[in-house]
């Protein structure tokens, strides 16, 4: 299981690199969600996998750890304001520019 | 405390100026004026004692463990720069509020005037090094806001620029300076590092820290080969030239030399440096001031001149050269800014600053005539005056030297040589200005300025003549508390106007005479002068310098920096991964020991489905909408795995927040509809391949390594003292709200400045709106399908009843703030969608930034009320109570500071939607009129 959960993680990753070198804003915000959740699991997965153990007390004798549990549910709410924030600044770079494109290439004439 | 107040109350002044400017010049200035002079007040009045040899001290301490203490001390010397800072300074605030625009609100002149003169005040008051040093950099840094006090003018800009370099790379040989010498001290405390003034001298590092300090007074002081930025910085107002280069900025310097005279002085070192800069920039400052045609450089490099005249007579480490010193810095203070202000009235009445065309000024303006023609004798060493008399101690000094041996001689031959240089640019400056003929091509016709602007003037040249006549009574008592705060004693000297004829008086005599022959023969002396030295040559050195250096850099900068993202990523990445290979260059064991968890079936096949949706989200970014449906996907797999591996909590802030990014990111697709992708070569395409699978198998190998070690989390003892300590069931909850509540705290106003951030940048924003969907397709003309928003009306309170359910039970079972806040934000927004943005907005009339605000401030207080109990900031309590049907309650006070975060949260998810939903919605898209044939297929 530590197996399959590790690589979910490395092909989010993957995925979210090639999606990050591209060009255009659009692929770079999903690049970034994409990347965040990877981020999320390998956090999580630092308190080691466990299953039916919620850190609920009285639910069960043992618990999982609680701590990245706690790390990873601000990273999630944060992790949203930041992909807010890139995407409204995808829009405004757009907005002044007349372009969505991230690289140094000439951007097409505004519309 | 009360020496705190002096420097206190300018800097309360900076900050007031401001405000009061809003209701007009004169509240500014007013302010100002009653900030400098309070002030002066509070020194005066603990002035007495100082007079009779006694100290204020005042000790607070800041950072002990670095030897960085708030103490001060007002002892003579401090006196003495204390009254010329604060007297001149209230000179210059009244001279600046005629002398600059009215059209200037003055609020930013005089807080920048005050902030300078505050850090002035705590430079002469520090009795702590690293004190001394932190004022010493703000009087760097607010200076270059002076100079540069109108940015349109690149003159201005660059004179301050330069200054900030020159002083600031002084400043930082000072800052290694004063650590030498504190630790050579044992001590950063002025008392005890001038105590241990034996140990410093016999350092073997003695010449390194001196030369060090030194490189600091130097540049601030403008010694040649540092000078060129105090002419540069005449691009200033002038009355910031007037108060800069008279009494302030400049005299730090020449402070830090008195200060800390019984550390260094009397030494060879001391003398051959000090003395021979003092001297070399005495020599070099009043014969460029003699060839300068605009009237501010003239004054400039007459400045430089003093200033190097000052140094050198501490440079000679007599306790005569010193008190000599002390009254030239008194005399010189008082001279230039009466010059200067003076100066600029004649910059203010003709339009130009250039000599050659102010000419016979006297007809036109007689009284300030008169008023800068006696401040200009003051400056020339003419008897009767202030000038005369510390120029006559200077000359004694350098005939009673005893430090050249044989060569003793040279020394007054220069003396001479700089006052017959001295007397011809103050000439110079008479003749030029006043007579000489009509003036050429004026812009302006001169006439008296206002009555209220020479006030300061003649204030100044009041003081001149008056200290000029009677300096015993005047002047010895400050000069004599001054010497013994640095020597310990008074050694005797007169001040009196006429010590019989003796060799000093001959010398005086001689630059008069010779001064003004020079004058006489000056257009030949320019004429050789302009042969010679056709131009300034440390500014031009510093300018090729400086040049070179930005082209350096813009070269570099040019090679790592193309502006595009995806070599900056790519970059990144390859740093990374070679830092990552690199640091498991010896092998590193994959597995640890902790035993592997079986697979099921249906964790393979979600991983499966998060295979294939991630792949998609790559292969389909042609098709946006796909795109983002498929990283959907992945966010619910997410979801599952948080719900599989025992978090409860994650699961359900994940869906929570998978719900809101899906609504934001449509909203973003609208405006960014795709279109062809640019075409990206194969060579790039393999590459970028290449290194999203380093980077992949690298992240899974890493993820692997890590879960199967075994570990011993610090968590045992959260999941031991939820119940007890924190009240609740839920671990994570309690961790959030309480246990690392400070740090929930840092998040939620994380999410706050985010939203504001995407507030400004939503403003003012205008955006092509598209026509039609990117197929081509036109947008359906029912806005607001009507289905949708019947069935999501009543759903609104069930909504919002569910995430206060939600909210309430996060102490005990998975839930809290985060994720309820997530829910009411969910039900809001779907009322904006199915209903439009302006009927939402009617009936709910919520206002978002007020929202977080008050969720802000509620987790705060939450945190500020355990300070009333005596207990560290964020500790929560419990309250028990029994109430009659309910019964047994327990209450936490981490409930409200998760209401608090609730209340953040709904604010930030609401305010970036709605204002992202306004974009869209001020232009509403056109409805063809096809539009419903094309709706039907």
């Amino acid at each position: 299981m530590e197996a399959l959960v590790a690589a979910a993680i490395g092909l989010l990753v993957a995925c979210s690199v090639l999606l990050l070198l591209r060009a255009r804003t659009f692929a770079v915000i999903l690049g970034l969600v994409l990347l965040s959740y990877a981020t999320n699991l390998f956090l999580f997965a630092s308190g080691r996998l466990r299953t039916d153990e919620p850190p609920l007390i009285g639910l069960s004798d043992t618990y999982t750890d609680p701590l990245p549990q706690a790390l990873v549910l601000t990273a999630i709410v944060i992790g949203f304001a930041m992909t807010a924030f890139v995407a409204v600044l995808a829009l405004r770079a757009r907005g002044e520019l007349g372009s969505d494109r991230v690289d140094a290439e000439t951007p097409e004439p505004p519309p | 405390m009360l020496t705190g107040l002096i420097i206190l109350l300018p800097l309360l002044g900076a900050m007031l100026t401001p405000l009061a400017a809003r209701s007009g010049r004169g509240p500014a200035a007013l302010t100002a004026t009653v900030a400098t002079f309070s002030s002066l007040a509070v020194a005066g009045f603990n002035s007495p004692p100082v007079f009779a040899g006694g100290e204020w001290h005042l000790f607070v301490p800041w950072l002990p463990s670095l030897g960085l203490n708030l103490s001060l001390r007002f002892d003579g010397l401090a006196l003495l720069f204390v009254l010329l800072i604060l007297g001149i300074g209230l000179l210059v605030i009244l001279y600046a509020f005629y002398y600059l625009p009215t059209e200037d609100r003055l609020g930013r002149f005089y807080s920048l005037l005050l902030l300078f003169q505050s850090s002035m005040l705590g430079i002469v008051l520090s009795d702590n090094l690293l004190l001394l040093l932190l004022f010493w950099e703000l009087t760097s840094l607010s200076s270059f806001l002076l100079i540069g006090y109108r940015p349109d003018s690149a003159e201005a800009r660059q004179g301050a620029r330069i200054s900030l370099i020159i002083t600031a790379g002084g400043g930082f040989a000072l800052t290694a300076g004063l650590l030498l010498l504190g630790s050579i001290a044992g001590s950063y405390e002025m008392s005890a590092v001038l105590a241990a003034a034996d140990r410093v001298h016999a350092h073997p590092l003695y010449a390194v820290t001196m030369l060090l300090v030194l490189l600091g007074a130097f540049t601030k002081s403008a010694q040649v080969p540092f000078h060129f930025w105090l002419p540069q910085a005449m691009a200033a107002p002038t009355p910031v030239s007037a108060y800069l280069h008279s009494a302030a900025m400049v005299k730090a310097g020449v402070f830090l030399l008195a200060r800390l005279f019984p550390d260094f002085s009397n030494t060879d070192v001391w003398f051959f440096t000090v003395g021979g800069f003092g001297l070399a920039t005495a020599l070099f400052g009043s014969y460029t001031a003699l060839f300068q045609h605009d009237l501010k450089g003239l004054l400039a490099y007459s400045t430089i001149s003093h200033l190097g005249l000052i140094t050198l007579l501490f440079g000679l480490g007599t306790p005569l050269g010193a008190v000599a010193g002390l009254f030239h810095i008194v005399n010189h203070a008082i001279f230039k800014a009466s010059l200067f202000m003076a100066a600029g009235i004649i910059d203010h009445e003709t339009g130009t600053r250039d000599m050659r065309r102010i000419n016979g000024l006297w007809r036109f303006m007689p009284y300030t005539a008169a008023l800068a023609m006696v401040a200009a004798g003051a400056a020339a060493g003419v008897p009767l005056l202030n000038g005369f008399l510390s120029k006559e101690m200077f000359f004694a000094e350098t005939v009673h030297h005893q430090w050249l041996g044989p060569l003793n001689w040279m020394l007054p031959l220069f003396a001479t040589l700089f006052g017959i240089f001295s007397v011809a640019y103050s000439v110079r400056f008479i003749h030029d200005v006043f007579f000489n003929g009509d003036p050429v091509n004026l812009p302006r016709t001169p006439h008296e300025p206002q009555r209220w602007m020479k006030l300061p003037i003649e204030v100044l040249v009041v003081l001149c003549v008056l200290v000029g006549v009677m300096p015993e009574r005047l002047v010895k008592p400050l000069l004599d508390a001054a010497i013994e705060s640095i020597l310990g004693s008074v050694p005797t000297y007169s001040l009196a106007l006429w010590h019989g004829f003796s060799l000093p008086v001959l010398m005086s005599a001689v630059a008069l005479a010779l001064g003004a022959v020079l004058y006489g023969v000056r257009h030949r002396l320019f004429a050789v002068h302009d042969r010679l030295f056709p131009e300034a040559r440390g500014e031009k050195v510093f300018r090729r310098l400086s040049t070179r250096l930005r082209w350096g850099a813009r070269r570099l900068m040019v090679r790592i920096d193309n502006r595009s993202l995806p070599r900056y990523v790519a970059w990144l990445l390859v740093l990374a991964t070679g830092l990552a290979a690199w640091g498991s260059r010896h092998g590193l064991p994959l597995r640890g020991g902790q035993e592997l968890m079986p697979v099921d079936g249906v964790s393979l096949a979600a991983a499966l489905v998060l295979a294939v949706a991630a792949v998609g989200t790559v292969l389909a970014l042609r098709t946006r909408v796909i795109a983002l449906i498929m990283t959907s996907v992945v966010g619910l797999v997410v979801t599952l795995t948080f719900i599989h591996f025992s978090a409860p909590d994650l699961a359900l802030t994940q869906i929570a927040v998978e719900v809101i990014t899906t609504v934001l990111l449509l909203l973003v697709l609208y405006f960014l509809p795709g279109g062809e992708p640019p075409s990206i070569p194969g060579r790039r395409r393999a590459l970028d391949l290449a290194l999203a699978t380093v980077a992949g198998v690298g992240a899974a190998l890493l993820a692997f390594a890590v879960m199967t070690r075994p570990h011993s989390p610090i968590s045992e003892y959260y999941l031991a003292n939820a119940k007890p300590l924190g009240g609740g069931g839920n671990v994570v909850n309690v961790i959030l709200v309480d246990f690392r509540g400070f740090d929930t705290l840092g998040e939620i106003t994380v999410l706050a400045i985010g939203a504001t951030g995407i507030y400004v940048l939503l403003q003012g924003l205008r955006l092509p709106l598209p026509q039609a969907s990117p197929g081509g397709r036109p947008w359906a003309p029912d806005r607001h399908p009507l289905i949708l928003a019947v069935i999501s009306r009543p759903l609104l309170p069930l909504a919002l009843l569910v995430s206060v359910f939600i909210l309430l039970r996060g102490h005990n079972t998975p839930g809290g703030g985060f994720t309820a806040g997530l829910v009411a934000g969910t039900a809001l927004i779907l009322q904006h969608l199915a209903s439009g943005l302006r009927w939402t907005q009617e009936r709910l009339m919520l206002r978002y930034f007020p929202l977080f605000g008050a969720g802000l401030l509620l987790a705060l207080l939450t945190g500020l009320a355990a300070l009333l109990f005596g207990r560290p900031f964020l500790t929560a309590g419990l309250i028990h109570i029994e109430l009659p049907l309910v019964g047994s309650l327990e209450l936490a006070s981490s409930l409200t500071f998760d209401v608090g975060v609730f209340l953040a949260v709904v604010g930030t998810v609401m305010l970036i939607l709605e204002n992202l939903g306004r974009l869209s919605t001020t232009q509403p898209p056109r409805h063809p009129a096809e539009t419903a044939e094309e709706r039907g297929g």
